[in-house]
């Protein structure tokens, strides 16, 4: 869903030096940048202390497209301004199972390339605070989790030969184009929720005509059931518009123990208020699940009828359910070790194209921490301090929203062409 | 005293085009040439002072007359020049054998970073202007400012007329500076202005910046320029300075004047 711009941007350091400042080349070379539709950086900005010492600049170019940087090197080299030396990335082997070497290059959710053999190779599955493993016979690189290194594994260390490419402004004129990550209980949701549908729609279309990269990844807490969300979510799965979820042990026992019981945490859903023994209700719905087998079973058995598990059963739904240390039970198919809960997460992140994250802390930022800046992502919480936990990622794609997790969904949900 | 090594022009001619004032169907009068220099000469030993060196022409070698290209040089360090085109590329080893010959250390820059000596490099004893985009490089002056503990000013040069930073810009002994404003960009315009005071100051009107009025001959209150630029005369004279003029038109018809045909050796 980002543009083709923001996939693709070029970038380029070159040096500057000499008395640059007062006779105004600096300032000239950074005009024509900007002139001819480059952004830069300034790095490493050394003025001379004397009027004899030469100043040195650093500068770092971006543009949108490998052509345009070159017409800006083509333009600024007269001035003086030389590309630096490449330098190839360093590597050095793991020194054992699960033991990175010292000093290894620790990633951002940036788009990241390092330079293997005087080329500049892509590395895949970006996600923050990995390293990188390289495989020189291929001249491939790939994200790697510290505990999944294996002894002799090259490593990519140091910072030299590595680049993090900024995401450019999206080219969509959407809610998702804003520079800024701005979180506010008091900004009007309405045009968000709207830019929102209308990514989704476009996915679904992508997703049924498998596409690559369309996928809605929705990752959720128990609050969507308390609160009364789980009849609009239900309908989006239903309806095709979710493509992946990850949950806890409670969305899903809760949101079953509703189709059984009608409560959520002995609630009745309907009533409004606690139902005698109703405490009990989801260690009952629990116990039922696990003595059936797994959730698929209790669904196409007919035990579980409607909601969202139900739902993501029938559309065939791929569910992460991770564990925690507070779980009852837990139902079958939770993952309770939290490193195969991330590594199964993290397997389903290459085919998302747009990330909801609703009312869970915990899956929000652990979630948050697995994607890639490129992929749009809504955090909806309650509490103020979520969103901006994710916006602070330093996406430009990442919106937050302060609000409840039911009424978020059922104004999707009718945004998207549910009748209440 | 002033030393100053200049080339008699016995071989001077227009042999080639490489600036736009050089056409090859605009022949030079070559016994004019000579009695122009020659007057040049007279007003730089008789009336100035001067010592000259002579080096010895060479024929083939045009633009050998033109010595201010034969490099920078610096107390007893010569830096040679490493010419743009290849027509004058020839005339580098005659330059270094000249300097060498003389007991200069002789030091240059890499092949392919072209500077044209002190066509190019020239200013005050405080600090010194670089000409570049046109001829030399301006990678060349860090590693000359370096090597000689001295500012260098770069100055881009945008008009093709004036394709050496002499042709365009005279620094005075008295701190004064002449210049040709659109010879310089906005940015080369706005850093003199910031280095040299506006009474400091004169911009050379066009007609006589055209005759080359900048490419002037200064040793101490002594000015050399070429005839028929009385406005940048007179702002010569109100500053004190003695002004001496000369034809030196058939010399221009190759894109030089009086500056271009002499290079200060201390």
């Amino acid at each position: 869903m980002t543009s083709e711009h923001a996939m693709n941007p070029s970038q380029e350091r070159v040096v500057l030096q000499g008395h640059i400042i007062d006779s105004l080349v600096l300032a000239k070379v950074l005009d024509l940048i900007l002139m001819m539709g480059g952004t830069f950086d300034l790095e490493d900005v050394h003025i001379g202390k004397t009027r004899e010492e030469p100043s040195r600049a650093r500068i770092v170019i971006r543009t949108v497209s490998k052509a345009l940087l070159d017409d800006i090197l083509k333009a600024i080299q007269p001035h003086g301004a030389s590309v630096e030396r490449e330098a190839n990335c360093r590597t050095k082997p793991a020194p054992a199972n699960g033991i990175l070497p010292e000093e290894f290059y620790a990633t951002t959710h940036l788009p990241t390339r390092i330079r293997l053999k005087e080329r500049w190779v892509e590395v895949d599955g970006i996600e923050m605070d990995l390293a990188v493993r390289v495989d020189e016979q291929r001249s491939t690189a790939h994200t790697i989790p510290m505990g999944e290194v294996r002894e002799g594994d090259q490593i990519v260390v140091g910072r030299e030969g590595v680049r993090v490419t900024p995401l450019q402004r999206p080219s969509e004129p959407d809610v998702f184009g804003f520079m800024e990550s701005h979180v506010s209980a008091e900004r009007p949701h309405g045009h968000v929720i709207a830019d929102i549908a209308s990514r989704m729609r476009h996915l679904r279309e992508q997703a049924r005509l498998g596409q690559p990269g369309s996928n809605v990844l929705l990752s959720g807490g128990p609050a969507i059931i308390h609160a009364g969300g789980r009849e609009p979510l239900t309908w989006l799965i239903e309806e095709g518009f979710i493509h992946v979820l990850f949950c806890g042990n409670a969305l899903a026992a809760h949101d079953m123990e509703a189709d059984l019981y009608g409560t959520s945490l002995g609630y009745g859903l309907t009533a409004g208020h606690a139902v005698r023994h109703g405490h009990e209700h989801h260690l009952r719905t629990i116990n039922r699940i696990r003595a059936i087998g797994s959730i698929d079973a209790a669904v196409t058995s007919g035990v579980i009828t409607h909601g969202i598990m139900a739902a993501c059963v029938r559309q065939r739904v791929s569910v992460v359910m991770a564990g925690t240390i507070r779980d009852d039970g837990p139902l079958p198919g939770v993952i309770t070790d939290s490193i195969q809960a991330q590594i199964a997460m993290r397997a389903m992140v290459p085919g998302v194209g747009l990330a909801l994250l609703i009312a869970s802390t915990l899956h929000a930022v652990a979630t948050g921490n697995l994607l890639p800046a490129t992929v749009p992502t809504v955090c909806v919480d309650v509490n103020p301090s979520v969103p901006t936990k994710l916006a602070d990622r330093g996406s430009f794609q990442a919106v937050g929203l302060v609000m409840d997790a039911a009424s978020f969904l059922a104004e999707l949900a009718r945004a998207l062409g549910r009748s209440t | 005293m002033s030393r100053l090594l200049v080339c008699p022009p016995d071989f001077f001619g227009i042999e080639y085009e490489i600036n736009p004032w050089m056409r090859l169907s605009n022949r030079v009068d070559h016994d004019r040439a000579v009695q122009q220099w020659h007057a040049l000469m007279r007003v730089l030993e008789q009336e100035m002072g001067v010592a000259l060196e002579r080096m010895s022409p060479l024929p083939g070698l045009p633009d050998l007359v033109f010595t201010a290209n034969a490099g920078v040089v610096v107390g007893r360090t010569a830096v040679v020049s490493r010419f743009r085109y290849p027509e004058r590329r020839r005339e580098e080893v005659h330059f270094e054998q000249w300097f060498r010959e003389h007991g200069y250390d002789v030091i240059s820059t890499e092949e392919d970073l072209h500077f044209e000596g002190a066509g190019d490099l020239l200013g005050f004893p405080g600090y010194w202007f670089g000409g570049y985009r046109q001829r030399s490089d301006i990678r060349v002056f860090p590693i000359l400012s370096e090597r000689f503990h001295r500012e260098i000013i770069p100055l881009e040069l945008v008009d093709t007329r004036f394709y050496h930073l002499d042709t365009c810009l005279c620094p005075l002994s008295g701190g004064e500076l002449l210049y040709f404003p659109g010879a310089f960009d906005p940015y080369g315009q706005t850093a003199l202005a910031e280095r040299v005071s506006g009474g400091l100051r004169l911009a050379v009107p066009e007609d006589e910046a055209l005759k080359f009025a900048c490419n002037a001959v200064s040793v101490g209150k002594h000015v050399v320029l070429p005839i028929g630029c009385p406005a940048t005369q007179s702002w010569l004279h109100d500053r004190g300075y003695e002004t001496h003029t000369v034809h030196l038109d058939e010399f221009m018809k190759s894109g030089g004047s009086a500056k271009c045909l002499t290079l200060a050796l201390d």
